[in-house]
Formats: C-alpha cells, structure tokens, sequence
C-alpha cells in the first residue's frame, strides 16, 4: 500500500511545558488508523497539528512524498484533509443540501441556485449511500445522520484524510454498524482515515492498525489483528488494568424509589420501575429512547403529565430540582459541559454549588467550610488537579467529570442517578468512576445509571431495564442481561414490509 | 505526626501551587490592570491639566460619576447573570418626576416618602421586567427595550412634557451637599458599591448570580431557582434606578421628564470597561466602580480641554473598544 501521509518528529509545547515528545505518524492509501489514548496523550493536539489548527514547534509533515506546511485549516482542506468533529456544528436551521455548500454556494448573479445544489448533494450521499434527503434541515437529523452528512462534506471536498474524532461517542450501536459500513465504502475509494475513539471492542471491526499515544509519546504501532483489547489498554495507561468494571459486593435491600406510570407526551409513556437500596439499575435504549428525559423529569427539572414517585415508600411532587435535591436525590447529567458544570468556575466553586446554602452562615457564604468540603472530596475522588483555585475548564473530560460527580457526593444523595457517567472519558477514568459508583451502592445506596454502551451496563448493572420509542419494553436481571438481548428490546418492533 | 506535617503539605498544595508572591504573579497584573489603567489616566490629566487636581474639579468627577455609578453597579448584577437592561434610563425619569410630585411646595410631603415613593416606583417597572424576563420568557434585550419605551412615554405623559419645579430646600439639599468634604452624592454611590460588592462576593444568592450567568442549565440542575433569581435581580436594577431618579430630582432641583436619556449606554460602558463580561457569568463590582470613575474623568478631562461633548461621545466609544480589546487579548493569552 502508498504511503501518503507521514509526520515526522512532530515537537510541539504550550507555554513551556512540551506535550508532544517527537512524534510519528505515518498514514497508508485506503486505511484505517486508530489513533489511541488516554485523554491528555497528546492525540488532539497531533491532530489540530494536521488540521493546521497548530503549529508544530519542531518536525515535518510529508504528503504524497512532498513537505507541506499547513498554516491554517483552509489549506489542510484543499490539501485534502479534513476533520469530522466529536461535537458536530451544522446550522440547524439550514438544510443538508445549505450545510454541504456553505462557503461555496453555487450562485447565479450572486442568486443561490438550490436546485443544482440539492442535485450535487443528492449525488454524493447516493455515492455513499446514505439515504438522507437535501432538502430536510439538520436540526430534524439524529447525530448519526449529521454525521454522515458531514462525512459526505468531507468527501465532496475530495478529501484524501479523513480524521474522526469519537464518531461514536454519541451513537447507538445500530448506527455504529452503519457508520463502519461507510467507512468500509470510503476505504475502498481509497480514502484513508485516522480513527480516534475510546472504545476499544470497536477497533477490531475497523482499523487495520493502531498507534497508541501516552503522555506525548507513541507507544507503539502494530496491526491490529496483533493487538489484543487488554494489550492496548497496558499500552495506553502503562499498567495492567486488571477489569473496566470492578467487582462489586453490594446487598439489595427496601425500594428507595419508585416512578409509577410516568408519561409526558412525546417523550416517554407509562413508564414504572422501582429502584432498590444498594442496586445499580441500568436504563438501556437507543438514541431517543427518551430515557434523558425520564431522570430529567424524576428529578423535577421537567414535569411530567401524569405519573407518581415515592421516596422511601412517601409520595412525593417535585416542582423544581431543588425539591428533588432534598429529598436526597442526585443527578449527574448527560452533558457535562452543558448541565454539569459552570465552566468558568473553579474546581471549589463547582464542587459546593449544591452545598453553599447548607453550610453559610446566614446566607454569607462560609468559604473556609466549603474549601475544606471541596478538598475532602478533591483527595477522594483522586481528582488531578493542581488547585482547588483551578478553573475546571482547564480539566481533562475524566476529572471535569468527577468534579461533577463530587459536587453530587457532598450534598450526601441516597439515590443517584446518572446519565452517560463515562461519554467520552477514557478507559482508567471510567474504571475508577464505576469504582465509585460501587462504593456509593456499597453504602445502600440506589443508582440508577443510563449508557448507550450496552458492553457498560452487561458490566456493571443489577438489573437493566430497556427502553423503546418513550416506553419499557422490558427488564433484564442476572443471567438474561446480554448486549444481544438488550439490543433485541431496544429496536423498535417495525416489521419489515 | 510525620503524617499529619505530609497532610498540610498536600493541602498548602492544593491551595497554591505558585511560589511567586501573589503582588507579582501575572494574574495580580490581570486582575488589576483596569486600577493601573485608571492610575495612569489620572497622572497623564494632572500633568497635562493643571486645572485637573484642584479640588473642586475633582468633586465635581466624583459628582457626575456617581449618578452613572449607582446604575453601573445595578447593570453589573443584571449583566452578570446574562441579562441586559436598556430601560434604566427612562425608569429614572418616572422615578425622578414621582420623587418631584412628592417634594414640591404644594405637596410637601417628607424627604422619606420621596426616597420610597421614587424607589418603589422603579423596583415595580424592574419586578415587571423580572416576570417578563424569568417567567414569560421574553429575552431580556426585547423587554426592556419595551420598558424603556413604555416608562419614557409614561413620564412624559405624567405632566404632559413640563418639568414639575419648586421643590422644597431639604429635599434639594440631598444631592446638593458636602459632607465631610466630600460630595452627597459619593455616599450613595459608595454605600450601593459596597452592598452590591458584599452581595456578589460574600453571600450564597451571590454565587448563584454568578452561577446562573455563567451556565444557568448548570445553575438549575443544581436545585438553584433560576427564575427566582433573576426576578430578584432586575428587582433590585429597577429599585437602583428608581434611587438614581430620587438623586437626580435632587440634583437637578426639578422633576424633568427628560433626564436620564441614553444613562444606560453609559452604566453598560462602564461595566464593559471594568471587565464585566456581556454573555454573564464573570466581572466584578469593584471593576464597574473603577469603570465608571475612567469614564468620569474621561469625559472631566474632554470638559477641561474645552472639547465639545459631541467629540466626547466619539472618544467614548473608542475608549469602549480599547477596553475590550484589551480584554479580549488578555483572555487569549490565557488560552494560549
């Protein structure tokens, strides 16, 4: 196979401190390279190298045999590469057929001719295969097809690179299938990809080989069908992780909570469950299965139209959050960046947000409490940071979570529900949230624990309940929780005509 | 014990990791630049202007500025979790002509019932905005530019376009005095200063200012009342202006259904200068006191030089850019 990209000795530091040590890469016509690592090895950084997006401060970049220098992102694109984003930014408003022109109308006398471009755009999805009118907005697109549209953006730019960045990191597992299809499509137009994700059981369906980054380093590279799930994880945390999912010795006792026939129109339909002390329940389902809007509607931050919860065996109304919040329930939400977190806050600001009130001295905030609070929690969670001062959007994915994960401990829940714990964390990050998770339930604590990553919930949940289409198609316990079977439940049950 | 020595160790750690005393440190440098900032402005008038550092003159700054101060600190808060409020200027005029109404020869009533009559007036329209802005879901740029159509036309109409005149000495007295050598009107610029200052910094609805403008998702899945939040907020704008309205009354020893026109580019000017940021969530009431006094003696400086205010208002939107650049270049700097 041609060689066509290769980076060499690619040195590049931030005020000081050199975060990528003297790296290669090297890129083969129509393949697919994983690029792998921990969150902080350095891979973003190489990539918005590539992307132009970065200068490198030492090295050089061969395409086709040629050294080139990318300044900036326009010329990485007319170069030929391009990137498909882990959080994509169409214009909503816009149709597929605006968004694949955008910045390059065709225009007659300064007229936008949609005609010719809903005709283009129809041509390159059908080349690709993807059965996506020109003329729906993107805003009526799942994440999946957006990601296809991009895909096929990228194509018409006749792009030679593709770079993915956690293209599944929001996608069920159907449409992971559907997306690896594609990339089977693109390979063989000889198209070549570098394939960055975190979940590693995918990498064998996909790359051909993988190149695992630590610390600004390149570990090692080799064929994929050389490396085993287990030797990629010792290469990227450069020790032995003996499981993802730790043991957990937890006794289930009394119900804690229980949602009886709740429905809100559009979003989810009848839907009762019980969660018990000590028990980790799992709510598994597709993209729109409408199990965010479930918790969010438990916890009172939406209110559903009809349906009941109870506390510890108490009816209860929750009109706001904060009712939620004190009947000792928690929820760690899906985004952390948009529902988590205060971004331009301090790690100590974000960790007593929920506690501020409980600890001041007559509505004075009592800082010295709140920073010993924070600190406690700072050493138990091993968040990493350099001080409680820092400000979290300076974190790593992992530890911005655990300070979310953190503010919820110290208002001491008894029933913790979390959405998506580990979206786009790496793999020690995730070990030791489920560490935690474990040792909540330990307590007799409930945790009720959504994830489009079945391989999670088979790992770590008691019992599964599943989702379909806004309603519970069924519940799985011990033996019967298997991805095949979680997946079977959570297609909808459209015959085939 | 040995154990105990490692745990300070670990917290001195995690409570500050640099070893630069902190007067020296470039976060000093950043977080003060706007006092520097106003420090040189005043030395390069003082030099240049020997009229600048007489007494007089500098009471006068601090006359002028307090006016604008009292709505800046109250922008600052309603800026902070995300808002805007256009409407300050026309809510002082119907403040200003109630507090006139109260205080005229004919009415006579007391100097308190002004105070609270001018106040209440101004904290109604900010509750009005604060339901329309929380609860109705009007964005806050729309509704208060309603209210500061409605409240103009409602204090031109009070009177009919005439300025209420004849007020009684006392209350004229307010605006108008010298306490311990300083100026009337600092004491009440100072005194919202330090309340808002104390209400930002020190206090939990504080936090939640700032927590609801810098990610009110965040804020509300925190169990924060968001809604209640920012009703309170544009309360309190609505209460300063009514106050600014009392003052002016005073000041200008009339009800004017005029006054106040254009007051709230000036309070978001002076917000902007001091750092306060437009989409919520940072700045602080110290910068908007430290913008507000750039502002006063920007335009003093102008008045000395015999510049026309037509040129002034030219300079001030220059001096408003300057600000934010520098804001902006500071902030990718820490990015970098």
């Amino acid at each position: 196979m041609k060689q066509i990209l290769s980076m060499r000795n690619i040195v590049k530091a931030f005020s000081g401190v050199e975060v990528l040590h003297s790296v290669d890469l090297t890129l083969h016509e129509g393949e697919v390279l994983a690029l792998v690592g921990e969150n902080g090895a350095g891979k973003s950084t190489l990539m918005k190298i590539l992307m132009g997006i970065e200068q490198p401060n030492a090295g050089e970049i061969q395409l086709n045999g040629d050294i080139v220098k990318i300044e900036n992102p326009a010329r990485a694109l007319s170069l030929g590469i391009a990137m498909i984003h882990q959080e994509l930014s169409p214009i909503p408003e816009m149709t597929v057929e605006e968004n694949m022109f955008i910045g390059r109308e065709i225009n007659r006398f300064g007229f936008v001719d949609s005609k010719k471009q809903a005709q283009k755009t129809r041509e390159w999805l059908n080349k690709l295969n993807i059965a996506i009118s020109p003329q729906v907005k993107m805003e009526e697109l799942s994440i999946s097809q957006m990601q296809m549209v991009e895909i096929a953006k990228a194509i018409s730019y006749n792009s030679r690179i593709l770079i993915m960045d956690e293209p599944t990191s929001a996608i069920t597992e159907k449409e992971v299938m559907q997306l690896f299809t594609l990339i089977n499509l693109l390979k063989k137009n000889s198209v070549s990809v570098i394939y960055i994700s975190h979940k590693l059981h995918e990498l064998p369906h996909i790359a051909d080989r993988v190149e695992i980054m630590r610390d600004g380093q390149i570990i090692s590279v080799s064929s994929m069908s050389d490396m085993s799930e287990k030797n990629i994880m010792h290469d990227m945390v450069g020790r032995e992780i003996s499981t993802i999912y730790p043991k957990c010795e937890n006794t289930i006792g009394e119900p804690i909570l229980e949602v009886n026939h709740f429905t809100k129109e559009g979003e989810f339909e009848d839907v009762s469950f019980t969660l018990h002390s000590g028990e980790k329940l799992g709510i598994a389902g597709l993209m729109g299965a409408g199990r965010t809007e479930l918790v969010s509607a438990v916890f009172g931050a939406t209110h559903p139209d009809s349906g009941t919860v109870l506390v510890e065996g108490q009816p209860m109304r929750f009109n706001t959050t904060s009712d939620a919040i004190d009947h000792n329930i928690a929820l760690v939400p899906e985004d952390r960046k948009l529902m988590g977190l205060n971004l331009i806050m301090n790690v100590a600001e974000n960790t007593t947000m929920c506690i501020d009130q409980k600890v001041s001295k007559s509505g004075f905030i009592n800082k010295k409490e709140g920073a010993r609070q924070a600190r406690t929690m700072v050493e138990k969670l091993s968040i990493r940071i350099q001080s409680i001062q820092q400000v979290v959007e300076s974190l790593s994915g992992g530890n911005q979570q655990k300070v979310v994960l953190a503010k919820w401990l110290l208002t001491d829940p008894k029933i913790l529900l979390f959405d998506e714990p580990t979206r786009g964390i790496d793999v020690g990050a995730k070990a030791e949230i489920f560490e935690l998770i474990n040792k909540q339930v330990m307590q007799g604590k409930g945790a009720l624990i959504i994830s489009s990553e079945m391989q999670e919930l088979v790992g770590v949940a008691d019992r599964v309940l599943v989702m379909c289409e806004g309603k519970v198609t069924g519940v799985l316990e011990g033996e019967e929780i298997t991805q095949q079977e979680i997946m079977r439940l959570a297609s909808p049950k459209k015959e085939a005509v | 014990m040995p154990q105990n020595k490692q745990e300070k160790e670990k917290t001195k750690l995690l409570n500050n990791n640099h070893d630069v005393p902190f007067y020296r440190s470039a976060q000093f440098w950043k977080s003060t630049g706007i006092f520097w900032a106003l420090v040189v402005l005043v030395i390069v008038m003082a030099i240049s202007q020997p009229a600048f550092l007489t007494r007089p003159n500098l009471i006068n700054i601090l006359k002028q500025a307090s006016i604008t101060g009292v709505l800046a600190v109250g922008m600052t808060l309603v800026l902070l979790t995300g808002g805007i409020d256009l409407g300050v200027g026309s809510v002082l005029a119907v403040a200003c002509m109630a507090a006139a109404y109260a205080t005229t020869e004919e009415q006579g009533w007391s100097i308190l019932v002004a105070f609270m009559l001018g106040i209440g007036v101004g904290a109604i329209f900010g509750l009005i905005n604060g339901i329309g802005i929380a609860y109705v879901k009007f964005a806050p740029f729309i509704m208060t530019m309603a209210t500061l159509s409605a409240a103009r036309g409602l204090a031109l109409v009070s009177t009919n376009n005439r300025p209420i005149f004849n007020l009684n000495e006392q209350f004229i007295d307010i605006s108008n005095s010298i306490y311990f050598g300083l100026p009337s009107l600092i004491f009440y610029f100072a005194g919202v200063a330090i309340l808002a200052y104390i209400l930002t910094k020190k206090t939990v609805f504080g936090k939640w200012i700032y927590a609801v403008g810098g990610n009110e998702n965040a804020a509300r899945y925190s169990g924060i009342h968001v809604k209640r939040v920012k009703l309170i907020i544009y309360t309190i704008m609505g209460a300063l202006s009514g106050l600014t309205g009392v003052l002016m009354a005073s000041r200008i020893t009339s009800g004017n259904p005029t006054v106040g026109e254009g007051y709230e580019l000036d309070a978001i000017a002076a917000c902007v200068i001091g750092g306060v940021s437009l989409s919520g969530g940072s700045g602080s009431v110290i910068g908007t006191v430290i913008g507000v006094l750039i502002l006063g003696v920007i335009s003093n400086g102008f008045d000395i030089l015999g510049i026309s205010s037509n040129y002034q208002r030219i300079m001030k939107g220059l001096v408003i850019l300057f600000a934010v650049f520098i804001d902006i270049r500071s902030r990718m700097r820490k990015n970098d």
